[in-house]
């Protein structure tokens, strides 16, 4: 299969198609980490968490036409404003969601999936009544158009460079805020002992709402960073959410650099298997080793050791 | 405990007899044959529904791949069907005669190696059985015996079902791909198509749900049952008293597949496909929520669940599309919310105990008193 092929035409594909895989692992790293602050910090499976991030994609479609059709000046900036707006309308929404339905279920995880799911199906089909059930696509500003032209035969497009940088930023101000602030650390001692950090004087409910709603708004700034790859629809958050899930669990549940290692195994090697197969077909074989390995280590991959 | 050594305790007497007089003989006499086609359909996930009582709500294994096995009990009668009606004759404008057409539309000239044995009834009906049973062994056994539970194991088992659903999808030529098996006409020549077959599979099937239900009754009189609800409620000290918990964990999860498996082969022969749309995580899901909304606890529940929740589908969305997802969306959220026992609690709570004044009230006009409330309603 690589007769047809120099040696440097190889060595750029495999650039290459490493860097389609790099723009797959920002858009998991982006929506896991939403995931692992509500899955892995509070043990809520949170189904509808496909539904926050699509939510961000639809405040950034219609931030895009508001700026089209009012401010084409500033076009090429909207998209700053676009992730702002998409964070506060996830984080806002997250928090009713706590506030209504989560907090009564702490101790009952499962049924948290369940609840979840309900909630999915109602905002998918809001959707639906509000944006119509086509999928929509966002228009991309003239310099995110285009590609870098690295090499003379390897070139990589503007647009996956900038959701890297973002997800980059985003992780590193995710890791700053739950281990250096003095909000973070309430969060971690709510999680760890929710009895004995409301008996030193944390409001753990405000903690539960707050970390929630955190969650979330990431889970927004990641579908606003994906309609810049991919157009949304009402149920594109559904495709995504067991891959997350495996993400997250695949990683070590509670731990945010197990969750970037194994967004990046299993992006990588999809990525790569999808060149020697059919999509469909690589995407099975990379599930299976994620499945087959987790039997080996339901742990996931990087533990976090905490007395129960 | 002079109660429990009765198979049907008073209650479950009553429901026994109430499904059996509507499934036997209320709704065959009332419904036309389409209408009954589609109570057969219902049916099939009572099946599931049966299974999941059993795992979920009495092992507290919550199994989010049901779909998994019933697609594979689907999926094996429906390949003996396929074969059935991809005869040499019925096939003959095929490039290759005797194949299923879908292989011949992908470029398959023989029927693969894994295709062959469904020629054979026998080997199906073991099939439908044993596949489901031995995958959910494979699964059960690596997972419980790692004592991967609880939340873990409903993401597996629904990352089980996304990859099974790639997989029929991307493999058209051997499974029929997206559409799956279509046009299944007769088995061992007797056509199931016409009205009167219908009938007959609907009794059929009526018979083996009836038979599930003893099964699944006898499990959970059985000190099988009661260490299935230990361990629900109090692992360790399960484990502590020397239970192998991994064991009746993957037996209860086997139980589950396997009856999932009889509700789809039993939905192949009904609804006369098998499609990947029954196997993948939504349908999954759904299942679970008949079985919620019914009574998790609650064998009779469970498939007055899948029948009302069906019919409200069905219904619902006939008549207002969009307002079907919105009301399956609030029932979920409803029944973990506000009844967590299902519509089984709810008459356990309000009607079963009006029931019971009007028979203790009888009895002791005849002189004869028992405590009928706390054995009549128990919790489960």
């Amino acid at each position: 299969m690589f007769g047809d092929y120099s040696l440097g035409d190889l060595g750029s594909i495999f650039v290459m198609q490493g860097f389609a895989g790099l723009i797959l692992f920002s858009v998991y790293v982006l929506m896991a980490l939403g995931l692992a602050i509500i899955f892995g910090q509070m043990g809520v499976i949170n189904m509808a968490h496909g539904e926050f991030m699509i939510l961000g994609a639809y405040v950034t479609w219609m931030t895009s036409n508001l700026f089209q059709t009012y401010m084409p000046g500033l076009f090429g900036g909207y998209f700053f404003l676009a992730m702002i707006l998409a964070f506060l309308a996830s984080g806002a929404l997250g928090m009713v969601v706590e506030w209504v339905l989560i907090r009564h279920l702490y101790k009952r995880p499962l049924d948290t999936l369940l609840a979840t799911w309900g909630l999915s199906l109602m905002l998918q089909q809001a959707y639906r009544s509000v944006f119509g059930a086509r999928e929509v696509g966002v228009e991309l500003p003239q310099w995110m158009l285009g590609s870098l032209h690295v090499t003379d035969s390897i070139e990589v497009p503007i647009n996956g460079v900038f959701v890297m940088c973002l997800t980059v930023l985003i992780t590193v101000g995710v890791a700053y805020v739950l281990y250096m602030s003095r909000w973070g650390r309430q969060v971690r001692a709510v999680v760890q002992n929710r009895i004995m950090a409301g008996a030193v004087g944390i409001n753990t409910e405000k903690v539960d709402r707050y970390t929630f709603g955190l969650g979330c708004g990431i889970a927004g700034v990641a579908g606003s960073a994906f309609t810049m790859i991919g157009s949304t629809g009402p149920t594109s958050g559904q495709l995504y959410i067991v891959d997350t899930f495996l993400v997250v669990v695949f990683g070590g549940a509670a731990s945010l650099i197990g969750t970037i290692a194994s967004a990046f195994s299993i992006s990588q090697t999809q990525s790569t298997l999808e060149f020697f197969m059919s999509g469909s077909m690589a995407k099975v074989l990379t599930l299976l080793a994620v499945v087959g390995i987790l039997m080996l280590r339901p742990q996931g991959l990087f533990a976090l050791k905490v007395r129960k | 405990m002079i109660i429990n050594s009765r198979f049907f305790n008073r209650s479950e007497l009553m429901g026994f007899v109430a499904l059996a007089a509507v499934l036997f003989v209320i709704l065959p006499l009332t419904l036309d044959v389409f209408r009954l086609n589609l109570v057969a359909k219902y049916l099939t996930y009572a099946f599931v529904a049966l299974g999941l009582v059993l795992c979920w709500g009495y092992g507290g294994i919550l199994s989010l791949g049901q779909g998994v096995f019933f697609g594979l009990g689907g999926y094996c009668m429906a390949m003996f069907l396929k074969l059935e009606a991809s005869s040499v004759e019925n096939t003959k404008i095929q490039s290759t005669p005797g194949i299923p057409d879908f292989m011949d539309w992908n470029q398959i000239t023989s029927l693969p190696l894994f295709w062959q044995p469904f020629h054979s009834l026998t080997f199906t009906i073991l099939a439908i059985v044993l596949v489901p049973g031995l995958f959910a062994l494979i699964i059960g056994t690596a997972m419980f015996k790692r004592r991967v539970g609880g939340t873990y194991f409903a993401i597996i088992t629904q990352a089980v079902a996304a990859i099974l659903t790639i997989l029929i999808v991307g493999q058209q030529g051997y499974t029929g791909g997206i559409n799956g098996m279509t046009d299944l006409r007769t088995l061992k020549g007797w056509d199931i198509r016409p009205d009167h077959a219908k009938i007959i599979l609907y009794f059929v099937e009526v018979v083996l749900l009836f038979a599930c239900i003893g099964i699944a009754q006898f499990i959970r009189l059985t000190k099988l049952g009661r260490i299935l609800v230990a361990m629900r409620e109090q692992e360790d000290r399960v484990r502590f008293s020397g239970y192998s918990v991994a064991n009746f964990k993957i037996f209860a999860f086997c139980m589950a597949a396997v009856f999932a498996a009889i509700g789809g082969a039993m939905f192949a022969l009904n609804v006369g496909f098998m499609s990947p749309s029954f196997v993948g995580i939504v349908p999954s899901i759904e299942m679970v929520i008949y079985t919620a909304v019914g009574g998790r606890m609650s064998i009779f529940g469970a498939i007055w669940g899948a029948i009302l929740v069906n019919f409200a589908k069905t219904s619902l969305s006939e008549s207002f599309p969009q307002l079907w997802l919105f009301g399956l969306g609030a029932l979920f959220i409803a029944v973990v919310l506000a009844f967590p026992n299902g519509l089984s609690g709810l008459w356990g709570d309000y009607v079963q105990p009006r029931i019971d004044r009007l028979f203790a009230s009888r009895k002791s006009k005849a002189g004869w008193k028992d405590n009928s409330v706390a054995d009549g309603a128990p919790a489960e």
